[in-house]
C-alpha cells in the first residue's frame, strides 16, 4: 500500500487534494442552496405553483354578480347581451364583491365605447350589428337609445343596410345597384327581429338568373343575355358570378 | 378545511372526488406509520391549499376566428387581471387583423394588440378576405421554451399548463428566444420571463380565464382537455381544427376553429 | 416604468411590416454577440497551441505558450457578457444547483467548467510547474508566494517528475482538443438548436462557429505574436509567422465553404421563411453581412495572404499583409457573430417584418460595457504574461 502511494507523483498527489476540497465545496454549498422543494413534482419548484395561483383575482366572474343582481341578469338573459359577462362594460369588479359601498364598478356611458364593438369594420364577421358612428346619430349617447341590458334597436330596422352594410357597399357599386335586395331575397319580417332563426330565401336554380339573363328573357336590351342551354350548364350561376358584383373576375 | 373539501367536491368528477377522498384519509395514517407520506402523497396526488390537484386536469383552449369581432376586450382584460404593463409592448394576449388582398399583398397589425381597437384603411384594392386572430400562449405539450430553459424556471405544471416560476427566474431570455410564437416577454421591473398562465389564480378556483370570461362573442373556449363533457372538447368534435406552425411539432393546447393559411 | 420602457417607443416607428407585440423589445444585445465572439477565440487559441503538442508542429513553438495564456485570459472574461445581460445575474448560481438537462444553456455551465479546469488549467500547470518552482525558489516577496501557491508548494523537479509533466500535458492536449470542439461546437448549438429561428436553426451552425472561432483564435494569436515580440525588441520568427498565416489560410477557406454550404443550401431548399430572409440580407444586414464579413473579413485576407504566397512577397511586406489580415479577420469574425445574434432577432417569428436593433451607449447591456468586456482579457492577459512569462529565455533563470 506505501509502495503504491509512493509510486503516484507528487503534483497528482497535490492536484487530488485540490480537487477533492473542489468537488466537496460543490456538493456541501449545491445541497444547502437548492430550494428544498425543488423537484418534488417535476423540475421546478413545488411552490411556484402554489405562488402563481396564489396571485390576486380581479374579475369576480359574471356568475357571482347574479346573486346580488339578479333582476338585471333575468333581462340581460333575455337579450342578445345574453352571453355577455357583465365585467366586459363594468371592469374588473372583484372588489366590489367584497366591499360593495366601497367600490362601484365603473358604468360606461360615454359614446367611445360600445363603438368597440359595433363599428362597422369590414374584418367582423358578417350578421354582426355594426354602425357607423359618424352617421349614426352622432350627438346622442348609446344608452339613450339602446338599453345596454337588453339591447334591441329602438326601430326595427328599415332597410337591409343597417345590418348587411358591406353587401349594399358593393352591391351599389355594380351593374345591380339598382335591383332590390327583395328582388332575389324573400325576408320574413320577423328576421329583423331574430334574424339568425328567420333566415331570408335565396335562389336556387339557374333559371332565376335566366328570368333577365336568358336570351329570350322579357328584359332591357342591354341587359348581357347568354344561353342557357350551352353556357356552362352544369354550373348554377353564382359558383361564377358574384350576384352582388357580377362583374367582377 | 372541511369548507374547502366541498369546494372541490364541486368540481371533480365523483370518481375523482372519491379517490382524493381516500389519500386525504389514509394520508394521516400513512404519515403516522411511516414518517414519509408527505412524500408518498406528493407523488401520487400533490395538491395546492386550496385542494385542486393539478394531475387531475389537463386544461387548453379553442378560439373561433369567424367569431372574433376583434374588440380588444380579452387584451384589455389580460392586462387588468394579471398586472401586464400598459405599455404596447407587453402582452399575455393579444388579437391580430389580417387583410387579404386580391393581388395577394397580405396585411397584418395589431395596434396595441387591440386593445385601442383597429382603424378602418380604405385602400382602392379590392378585400379578398380579412378576419382577426386571437393570439395567446399555445401552452405547448411539447413546450420549446421549457426545453432551454437552464435553471427550470419555466415548466409545465401537471395540468398541461405552462407556468414560469418568476423567483427563480434568472432573466437570461433564452425561453423568449425560444418560443415561436412571441408569447412570453421581459417584465420590465421584475426583469424575469413573463407569460400566460391561463389565469392560474382563477382556474384553479373553478372560474375562467379572463380573456375567456369577457369574450363578448364567445369566440374563446376553455376547458379541459382530457373530459368528455367539457366545452372545449365539444368545440374540437364540432369544428374544423387547425393550430399554429404545426411543423415545429410544439403540439399547441389553444386549437384554432376556421383558421387562415396566412396566420403564423 | 415610464423610463423603464421610453427606448421601446421610438422602435414603433422603426418597424417595417408585421411584428408580434412582443417583440418590439430585442433581447439578446451586443453582449451576446460578445459572448460567442470571446469562446471562439478561447477555442481557436487551444485549438492552435494543441498543434504543436500533438503534431509536433516545431515553427509555432514560440506561440504555444502565448496561446494557451490567451486562451485562459479569454476563458476568464467568457461568462461575462453572459452575466452581464441576466435579469438577475445574482441569481446565476442556480445554473449549476439545478441545471434543465434538456438546456443547452445549462449544460454549457458544464462544458465550461470542464473545459476551464480540466483542461486549460491543469495543461498550463502540467507545463509551467518545472519553471513556477524554479522561479519562486529564486524570488522574493509577493511573486514569490504567488509562485508557491500557484505550484500547490509543488517542489518536485526530478527528471521523473519533468518526464511525467511532459506526459502528462500531452494526454490533457489529447483531451483538449475535443473539448475544444465541444465548448465552441456547444456555443454554435445554443443557436443551432433553436427551431423557432429559421435564422439560427441549422445542424451546420455548430460547425461553423467553430472553424469561425479557429480562424479567429489563430488571427488573435498571430496578431498578439507580432504585438508583443517587437516590444519585447525580440526578432519576429519568419518561419512561425508564415506557419500561422498558412494555418489561418486554410482553416478560412474550410469556413469560408461551409459557409458557403449554409447559403447555398438556403436558397436550394428555399423554404417558408427565404422570403424575409432575403429581405434581410439585402437590406438590414447588407453592409455587416456582405461587405464587412465577406469582403473585408474573409476575401480579402484569402486573397492577400494567397498573394504573399503567390509573389514570394519579402519579409517586411508579408509580416504587413498578415498583420492586416489578421485584424479584418478579427473584425469579420465579429461580424458574422453579430450577424448570427442580432441578424437572427430582426425579423419578426411570425416571418412578416423587420425591426430595428438600437444599441446604448451606456448601462449594462450598452457599447461602453461592451468595450470594457474587449479590452479586459487584454489586461489580464498582461498580468498573465507578467506572472507566467510565455517566452523561451524565462525558461532557464
Amino acid at each position: 500500500m506505501k509502495n503504491f502511494l509512493a509510486g503516484i507523483p507528487e503534483q497528482v498527489k497535490r492536484l487530488s487534494v485540490l480537487l477533492v476540497i473542489l468537488v466537496i465545496v460543490f456538493i456541501v454549498v449545491r445541497s444547502t442552496l437548492i430550494p428544498n422543494d425543488f423537484g418534488k413534482i417535476g423540475h421546478y419548484r413545488a411552490s411556484a405553483v402554489q405562488n402563481i395561483a396564489n396571485n390576486e383575482l380581479h374579475y369576480a366572474g359574471q356568475e357571482v354578480c347574479v346573486d346580488c343582481h339578479d333582476d338585471i341578469v333575468a333581462v340581460k338573459t333575455k337579450g342578445y347581451h345574453k352571453n355577455l359577462s357583465c365585467e366586459v362594460c363594468h371592469g374588473p369588479s372583484i372588489k366590489h364583491t367584497e366591499a360593495p359601498d366601497e367600490f362601484k364598478p365603473q358604468i360606461q356611458r360615454n359614446r367611445s365605447f360600445c363603438p368597440t364593438c359595433h363599428e362597422y369594420l369590414p374584418s367582423r364577421p358578417t350578421g354582426f350589428p355594426q354602425i357607423v358612428s359618424a352617421s349614426h346619430n352622432p350627438r346622442k349617447i348609446c344608452v339613450s337609445c339602446h338599453n345596454p341590458h337588453n339591447p334591441v334597436p329602438p326601430v326595427t330596422p328599415k332597410g337591409c343596410e343597417a345590418c348587411h352594410a358591406e353587401i349594399v357597399a358593393t352591391k351599389s357599386l355594380s351593374f345591380h345597384s339598382e335591383i332590390p335586395c327583395t328582388k332575389c331575397h324573400v325576408a320574413n319580417e320577423k328576421h329583423k327581429l331574430s334574424p339568425r332563426d328567420n333566415l331570408p330565401t335565396k335562389p336556387t336554380t339557374r333559371e332565376f338568373c335566366g328570368q333577365c339573363h336568358a336570351e329570350d328573357a322579357n328584359s332591357p336590351k342591354d341587359i348581357p343575355r347568354i344561353n342557357m342551354a350551352t353556357h356552362e350548364p352544369r354550373y348554377v350561376c353564382w359558383q361564377c358570378h358574384y350576384p352582388h358584383l357580377p362583374e367582377a373576375q | 378545511m372541511e369548507k374547502k373539501i366541498n369546494e372541490a367536491e364541486k368540481k371533480l368528477e365523483r370518481r375523482n372526488f372519491l379517490k382524493k377522498l381516500a389519500v386525504i384519509s389514509v394520508a394521516p395514517i400513512a404519515f403516522g406509520f411511516l414518517g414519509s407520506g408527505e412524500k408518498l402523497m406528493g407523488l401520487k396526488k400533490w395538491a395546492l391549499n386550496n385542494g385542486y390537484v393539478p394531475k387531475d386536469h389537463k386544461w387548453g383552449m379553442g378560439i373561433d376566428i369567424n367569431k372574433c369581432i376583434g374588440c380588444g376586450r380579452c387584451a384589455d382584460a389580460c392586462k387588468n387581471e394579471n398586472n401586464v404593463p400598459r405599455e404596447p409592448f407587453f402582452f399575455r394576449t393579444w388579437v391580430e387583423r389580417y387583410r387579404i388582398y386580391d393581388d395577394g399583398e397580405v396585411l397584418v397589425d395589431s395596434p396595441n394588440g387591440s386593445i385601442d381597437g383597429f382603424e378602418v384603411l380604405s385602400t382602392k384594392k379590392k378585400m379578398e378576405r380579412s378576419f382577426f386572430v386571437p393570439k395567446i400562449c399555445n401552452h405547448c405539450d411539447n413546450p420549446p421554451c421549457v426545453q432551454v430553459c437552464p435553471v427550470g424556471a419555466t415548466f409545465k405544471s401537471e395540468d398541461g399548463v405552462v407556468l414560469v416560476d418568476s423567483d427563480y427566474c434568472i432573466g437570461c431570455r433564452y425561453c423568449i428566444q425560444a418560443c415561436p410564437y412571441g408569447a412570453r416577454f421581459l417584465h420590465p421591473v421584475t426583469r424575469t420571463a413573463e407569460k400566460c398562465t391561463f389565469c392560474y389564480q382563477r382556474i384553479t378556483k373553478d372560474k375562467l380565464p379572463v380573456c375567456v370570461e369577457v369574450c363578448p362573442t364567445q369566440a374563446r373556449v376553455f376547458g379541459e382537455l382530457n373530459k368528455k363533457a367539457s366545452p372545449l372538447v365539444r368545440f374540437l368534435r364540432m369544428n374544423k381544427i387547425g393550430i399554429l406552425k404545426p411543423s415545429l411539432n410544439t403540439e399547441p393546447k389553444v386549437f384554432y376553429a376556421n383558421l387562415d393559411m396566412e396566420v403564423k | 416604468m415610464e423610463e423603464l420602457v421610453q427606448h421601446l417607443t421610438p422602435i414603433l416607428k422603426e418597424i417595417t411590416g408585421y411584428i408580434f407585440p412582443n417583440e418590439v423589445e430585442l433581447h439578446w444585445g451586443i453582449l451576446i454577440v460578445l459572448y460567442p465572439y470571446l469562446t471562439g477565440l478561447v477555442a481557436g487559441a487551444f485549438i492552435l497551441a494543441s498543434l504543436v503538442k500533438v503534431f509536433n508542429v516545431k515553427e509555432l513553438q514560440p506561440t504555444y505558450r502565448i496561446a494557451m495564456l490567451t486562451a485562459l485570459a479569454f476563458l476568464i472574461v467568457a461568462p461575462l457578457p453572459l452575466l452581464g445581460h441576466l435579469g438577475h445575474p445574482e441569481k446565476s448560481y442556480e445554473i449549476f444547483l439545478t441545471p434543465n438537462t434538456t438546456s443547452a444553456m445549462a449544460m454549457f455551465g458544464f462544458v465550461y467548467a470542464w473545459y476551464l479546469m480540466a483542461v486549460l488549467l491543469l495543461e498550463i500547470w502540467f507545463d509551467y510547474r518545472r519553471d513556477i518552482i524554479l522561479w519562486a525558489s529564486k524570488e522574493k516577496g509577493i511573486k514569490k508566494w504567488i509562485h508557491k501557491i500557484v505550484s500547490l508548494f509543488s517542489k518536485d523537479i526530478s527528471e521523473k517528475a519533468i518526464r511525467f509533466d511532459k506526459k502528462s500535458v500531452k494526454i490533457v492536449t489529447i483531451i483538449g482538443i475535443p473539448s475544444a470542439f465541444l465548448l465552441h461546437g456547444y456555443v454554435g448549438f445554443i443557436f443551432g438548436s433553436i427551431k423557432a429561428n429559421p435564422w439560427w436553426s441549422s445542424v451546420l451552425m455548430p460547425i461553423v462557429f467553430l472553424f469561425s472561432a479557429i480562424v479567429s483564435g489563430i488571427a488573435l494569436v498571430l496578431i498578439i505574436y507580432m504585438v508583443v515580440t517587437p516590444l519585447r525588441s525580440k526578432p519576429i520568427q519568419m518561419d512561425c509567422l508564415d506557419k500561422l498565416a498558412s494555418y489561418l489560410f486554410y482553416v478560412m477557406i474550410i469556413d469560408f465553404s461551409l459557409e458557403a454550404l449554409d447559403f447555398i443550401h438556403r436558397i436550394y431548399e428555399s423554404e417558408e421563411s427565404i422570403k424575409i430572409l432575403s429581405e434581410l440580407v439585402s437590406g438590414k444586414l447588407f453592409v455587416s453581412l456582405v461587405v464587412i464579413q465577406l469582403l473585408m473579413g474573409m476575401l480579402i485576407p484569402l486573397a492577400s495572404i494567397a498573394a504573399t504566397k503567390i509573389f514570394k512577397a519579402p519579409s517586411e511586406l508579408k509580416k504587413m499583409v498578415y498583420f492586416i489580415a489578421a485584424i479584418l479577420v478579427e473584425i469579420g469574425i465579429f461580424t458574422t457573430r453579430w450577424n448570427i445574434v442580432i441578424g437572427g432577432q430582426l425579423f419578426s417569428k411570425s416571418l412578416r417584418g423587420l425591426t430595428v436593433y438600437k444599441m446604448t451607449f451606456f448601462g449594462l447591456e450598452g457599447f461602453l460595457a461592451a468595450i470594457g468586456i474587449l479590452i479586459l482579457p487584454f489586461i489580464i492577459l498582461f498580468i498573465l504574461m507578467r506572472l507566467l512569462p510565455p517566452w523561451e529565455e524565462a525558461r532557464n533563470p
